[in-house]
């Protein structure tokens, strides 16, 4: 395809996972994604592309493929060197997932835990530079007022965009983004993707989402990737993706005309 | 069916311990005549009452500390959805083991182990604080939220700081209801396993109760009950501090 000028962020090859033997979910995925720009995942309900973001992280273990990222196979490494790969590799959840009895601040510092001894982090002590970037970064993402407010009092945009500051404090190299929206109304929903797109593309940090909205994939992404049966049927630009395609995706028609069914 | 089995066999417990209207009124008698004797309570020997209350009181503060160090560890060990089954295995049964016997048992086996004295009695209830906190504990860590944890671990933190961020601030509130419930337990407990030699208060009183000085009995159990509501206020008052 034609984005493939910057060289490869991240290489997956021939990515195999079958939580059941012999039933696989993902089915041999093989991509290639640029050091820039958004990669949206868009497919039907249960067709892996969580599995497949979780497998880059081996939050869920791979079966079988390899994950090329900083030039090693994340699916072999041990598990001290995958902490290492992991630091650098940003992450937003569906339900937000911060700590809901810890503060704002202590959430977004949470990103840094991979840098801190155990023992500081049992003693919350963070370098000054890392209290001052979190800082910087809620008020990035407009919650500097919040910063010691519990995260469980805060609404589902505003826990979202913890989660982002979270991720983002990591510094990573790679951004994955697992239905960031579904948990949010439409309005929200374009106010968390705007902030992510702008965020990943000042700090030119590749992002991967997943994400059922495919007018948010369209107007989002710099390229969508369609899986359907655990394989990859569509990937190219986002004006690329006609109605021929979606159908292939998701299956059926009926649902395109817009008078449900 | 069941109930009328129920009430047949209450009925044959009755009478195979020869429960008999007689022999209760005998009971009655001896029991008027027991608490004449208990009143007015005789606080003369106040020393001696007062350093078995010290002790009781030293020993059952050691033992929840000690029992709450080892219990954290050790259910974090047992908790299912954390560790692996041959992890959680042993600790568990390490926790059945020592929640199987009563303080009192243990304590005997300790007075034996370890000989007379308060020892005997921090050890027993600590050993018996590990059974029952551990227990708590390790329930408590299995209904926290993975999605919470594995953010955490997302963000490549080390296993004993996916602990402190993701699994205690979980529990905390939890665990302090539980240690402070523990406190209590082991104020009442330690009250008792003097009775089989291993220190605190409970040696003064069997020692009172075989001698018949049923009015210096008296006085030790009232100070007990003011021992035990001391106790209750201390720790309400603990877990205001921690819950705020």
């Amino acid at each position: 395809m034609e984005q493939n000028a910057a060289p490869a962020a991240l290489a997956i090859r021939g990515l195999v996972k079958a939580y059941v033997r012999g039933k696989p979910v993902l089915n041999g995925i093989t991509l290639d994604i640029a050091s820039n720009g958004i990669t949206a995942i868009i497919g039907p309900s249960g067709t892996g592309k969580s599995t497949l973001i979780r497998c880059i992280n081996r939050l869920v273990e791979p079966t079988s493929g390899e994950i090329i990222f900083e030039g090693r196979n994340l699916a072999t490494l041990n598990r001290r060197d995958l902490r290492a790969a992991r630091r650098q590799i940003g992450m937003v959840f569906q339900e937000y997932n911060l700590v809901e009895r810890l503060t704002v601040m202590e959430n977004v510092l949470s990103g840094r835990l991979g840098y801190v001894t155990p023992f500081k982090a049992w003693l919350r002590r963070f370098p000054q530079s890392d209290i001052k970037e979190a800082y910087a970064l809620l008020e990035t993402v407009g919650l500097t007022a919040h910063a010691h407010a519990r995260a469980d009092a805060l609404s589902g945009g505003q826990r979202q965009r913890v989660g982002i500051a979270r991720a983002l404090m990591q510094r990573p190299k790679l951004l994955l983004a697992d239905e960031p929206t579904s948990s949010l109304d439409p309005k929200t929903s374009v106010e968390i993707m705007t902030l992510m797109r702008d965020l990943s593309g000042d700090r030119g940090i590749p992002a991967i989402v997943n994400i059922h909205n495919v007018e948010l994939a369209r107007r989002f992404a710099t390229r969508i990737v369609g899986l359907s049966g655990g394989a990859v049927v569509f990937d190219g630009a986002p004006d690329a993706l006609s109605d021929t395609y979606l159908k292939q995706i998701y299956g059926g028609e009926s649902w395109l005309d817009g008078d449900g069914s | 069916m069941a109930w009328l089995l129920f009430a047949v066999y209450f009925v044959y417990a009755l009478s195979r311990l020869e429960l008999t209207p007689a022999r209760f009124l005998a009971g009655l008698d001896y029991g008027y005549k027991f608490l004449t004797k208990l009143f007015p309570p005789d606080f003369h020997r106040w020393d001696l009452l007062l350093k078995g209350l010290k002790e009781s009181l030293e020993i059952a503060i050691i033992a929840s500390v000690l029992g709450l160090m080892v219990s954290l560890p050790v259910s974090l060990l047992a908790a299912r959805n954390l560790m692996p089954a041959w992890v959680t295995w042993p600790a568990r049964l390490v926790m059945v083991i020592c929640r199987s016997f009563h303080p009192v048992i243990i304590a005997i086996l300790f007075v034996k182990a370890v000989g007379f004295g308060a020892l005997a009695g921090i050890l027993a209830l600590t050993v018996a604080s590990l059974g029952f906190l551990g227990k708590l504990f390790t329930e408590a860590i299995e209904e926290i939220s993975l999605k919470q944890v594995e953010a955490v671990r997302a963000t490549g933190a080390p296993f004993m700081s996916v602990i402190a961020y993701g699994v205690l601030p979980q529990v905390f509130s939890r665990f302090i209801g539980f240690a402070s419930y523990e406190l209590d337990s082991n104020l009442r407990n330690s009250t008792m396993v003097g009775i089989v030699g291993a220190g605190g208060i409970g040696g003064t009183l069997f020692a009172a109760f075989q001698r018949f000085d049923y009015d210096f009995v008296c006085a030790i159990i009232l100070s007990i009950i003011g021992m035990i509501i001391v106790g209750e206020v201390l720790t309400n008052a603990m877990k205001k501090v921690f819950r705020a």
